[in-house]
């Protein structure tokens, strides 16, 4: 587990891509999340002996990521981070799936493997979907999209608050743990300290939620939130949704890849 | 303990998306008419907390691993079941979008799990059960710690039968469950013990937030509302399931459907039929027919056992190198997108 203060900072660098202004930042919340969704479904559709057919999605997350300039290095160390449950799980197909499929060269490779690299490469296509959703939309305009396209706003309104003050609470924990830990001489906590920790830290939020609260009354707040940013569902966004969602079609439905393969093979000799 | 993506399937996870939105609707009713919506920012900030303490390691004694708290719990008992729930769900949205923390499709399960079992199950069945209306100390711990154990195994004992009932991992439901849950029981333990020393802490310093709670969470209201989710539930998956038997593919099925023919009509004519042209010219490979789109599960279900290796090589090889040639390809795209966008903002300069 990273410190907190790596996730803190990490949050932070998610906001800021959120605030560049591209091609991709313009687009309507909505068509990106619709997208986004689109891609998960479908990527999660193939049956788990596919690896190669997964290959081609992986245009829309990187077109993405490089239209919306975000660096590679940020989005592949923040999936390579999250990973490992999926893989964790993945790891045990090899051993109840021993089917020898074909041999490489003299390498035996088992059904096993083969689903065991297809749940890989799905951790990577959807996490890194979700990543780059974030960093290009930003989470209060994800949020707005989520309501517009139907989720309570009692939940939106929850989610803004959330993240509004999260940085705030994250800084606290982590200024908590730090004091702790100078304190226990490189020892990990028992469960009792940091159950007062936590205690402490419980209190301190809950009074900071009737300070705030008795502000935002003060600023005629009556259980609804506004934002500045108006959104339309302009041609573009039409012309952005339809040809992603069309090619996640195509891509589904014609293996492109053994066209590829069959292609290189008869190029090279 | 958060489910992933890449071990679900679409008939599984959107299962789960029903049950935890139809929980999510439900749940902003009741708290927009009960709790009034004013309190919303309390749960917001809350949610900030549960995010923040979640970071929070302690050791778990006699494992050598470490865990943190769950909080569903901790919220249902500070909070109430239904604004627990939001606050929750809430929680693991922003988790799964800023941590990709399991994805997008994982998340109707990871609400379900983290969720709904502790605020919806634990909570007004075996919290409040043990804990009764008025508890002393030592009865509100019990009851905190029990519920805790129960409200972890029931979240993996979900994430065990999500994986098994998507059929993407090879696990076996018997190794699996064996392997889940001594597992949550150690955490599930430490768990309780940190969330009864909190709920303790609060009742000695502020005894009425505890006190202020509906004490009706129990009553008959919640039973309706787990028999709707249940029935939703059933629904939905068997729906969803006999899309999905049907035919391996329950896309192409429901497509097929849609378009009211019995198979598409593709093949004989337009894209399809031009790239199957030109697969056919250009197939070297002694196999290219070995998977027609549609028999992409044969090989799952051993049909084609009696298959010659050769073949079978053939077609794993040009998969490998197709796939290989299309992950080149994607990222060459993304490399020349770049050059345009830099070629664009250095030509360009005050673009905005």
């Amino acid at each position: 587990m990273a410190s907190i203060d790596s996730i803190a900072e990490n949050l932070r660098h998610l906001d800021e891509f959120a605030r560049a202004d591209t091609v991709v930042h313009r687009l309507d919340p909505r068509a990106k999340v619709v997208v986004t969704l689109a891609f998960v479904v479908i990527v999660a559709s193939f049956d788990r002996y596919t690896v190669a057919a997964l290959m081609p999605f992986a245009v829309f997350p990187i077109a993405l990521a490089v239209l919306g300039g975000l660096p590679a290095g940020y989005l592949a160390k923040n999936v390579a981070l999250a990973i490992p449950f999926a893989l964790l799980i993945g790891l045990f197909n090899p051993f109840f799936d021993r089917e020898v499929v074909f041999h490489l060269g003299s390498l035996p490779v088992t059904a096993g493997w083969i689903s065991c690299a297809s749940i890989a490469v799905r951790a990577v296509l959807t996490l890194g979907a979700a990543l780059v959703l974030v960093a290009l939309t930003g989470f209060p305009a994800v949020c707005a999209a989520l309501e517009g396209l139907g989720m309570p706003r009692v939940f939106a309104a929850q989610m803004q608050f959330l993240h509004r003050y999260l940085f705030v609470l994250v800084d606290d924990a982590a200024r908590s743990t730090r004091a702790l830990a100078l304190r226990s001489g490189g020892n990990a906590p028992r469960p009792t300290t940091v159950a007062s920790l936590l205690g402490l830290l419980l209190l301190r939020t809950w009074q900071r939620a009737e300070r705030i609260h008795l502000a935002m009354l003060a600023r005629a707040y009556q259980g609804e939130l506004h934002s500045r940013e108006t959104w339309r569902f302009a041609a573009a966004e039409v012309a952005f949704v339809i040809g992603w969602v069309s090619l996640f079609c195509i891509l589904r439905y014609y293996d492109l890849t053994r066209l590829l393969g069959t292609l290189v093979a008869r190029v090279l000799p | 303990m958060h489910m992933a993506d890449a071990l679900l399937s679409p008939a599984v996870g959107g299962t789960l998306w029903a049950v935890s939105a139809a929980g999510i609707a439900y749940c902003a009713r009741k708290v927009r008419d009960d709790l009034d919506e004013r309190k919303v920012p309390l749960m917001g900030v809350l949610g900030a907390f549960l995010f923040a303490a979640q970071m929070i390691n302690f050791s778990i004694p006699g494992t050598g691993s470490s865990g943190h708290l769950g909080g569903g719990l901790l919220l249902a008992i500070l909070l109430g079941p239904h604004a627990a729930f939001l606050t929750v769900a809430s929680v693991l949205v922003v988790q799964a979008l800023f941590f990709a923390d399991g994805g997008l499709l994982a998340l109707g399960c990871n609400i379900f799990n983290l969720g709904f079992l502790p605020a919806f199950v634990a909570y007004p069945l075996v919290y409040r059960r043990i804990a009764g209306a008025r508890p002393g100390p030592l009865r509100l711990s019990v009851a905190t710690i029990v519920a805790a154990v129960v409200g972890l195994q029931l979240g993996a004992f979900g994430v065990v039968v999500e994986t098994v009932a998507s059929g993407i991992s090879s696990l076996p439901f018997s190794t699996f469950v064996l392997f889940m849950q001594p597992v949550h029981l150690a955490i599930g333990i430490v768990e309780g013990f940190v969330t009864a020393a909190i709920v303790a802490f609060v009742h000695r310093a502020r005894p009425e937030l505890l006190d202020a709670l509906p004490a009706s969470a129990g009553a008959r209201p919640l039973r309706a509302l787990l028999l709707a989710f249940l029935a939703a539930a059933a629904v939905t998956g068997g729906v969803l399931s006999w899309f999905a038997s049907k035919n391996p593919d329950g896309l192409e099925w429901s497509i097929a459907r849609v378009t009211g023919a019995d198979a598409l009509p593709a093949p004989e004519q337009g894209v399809h039929a031009a790239l199957a042209a030109l697969q056919e010219r250009i197939a070297v490979l002694p196999d290219y027919a070995f998977r027609k789109s549609a028999e992409a599960a044969s090989i799952a279900t051993g049909d084609e056992a009696g298959d010659d290796q050769e073949s079978r090589l053939g077609s794993s090889v040009s998969g490998i190198v197709g796939g290989s040639v299309a992950l080149v390809l994607a990222f060459l795209i993304g490399f020349l997108l770049k050059w345009r966008v830099r070629a664009a903002s250095g030509g360009g300069g005050s673009r905005r």
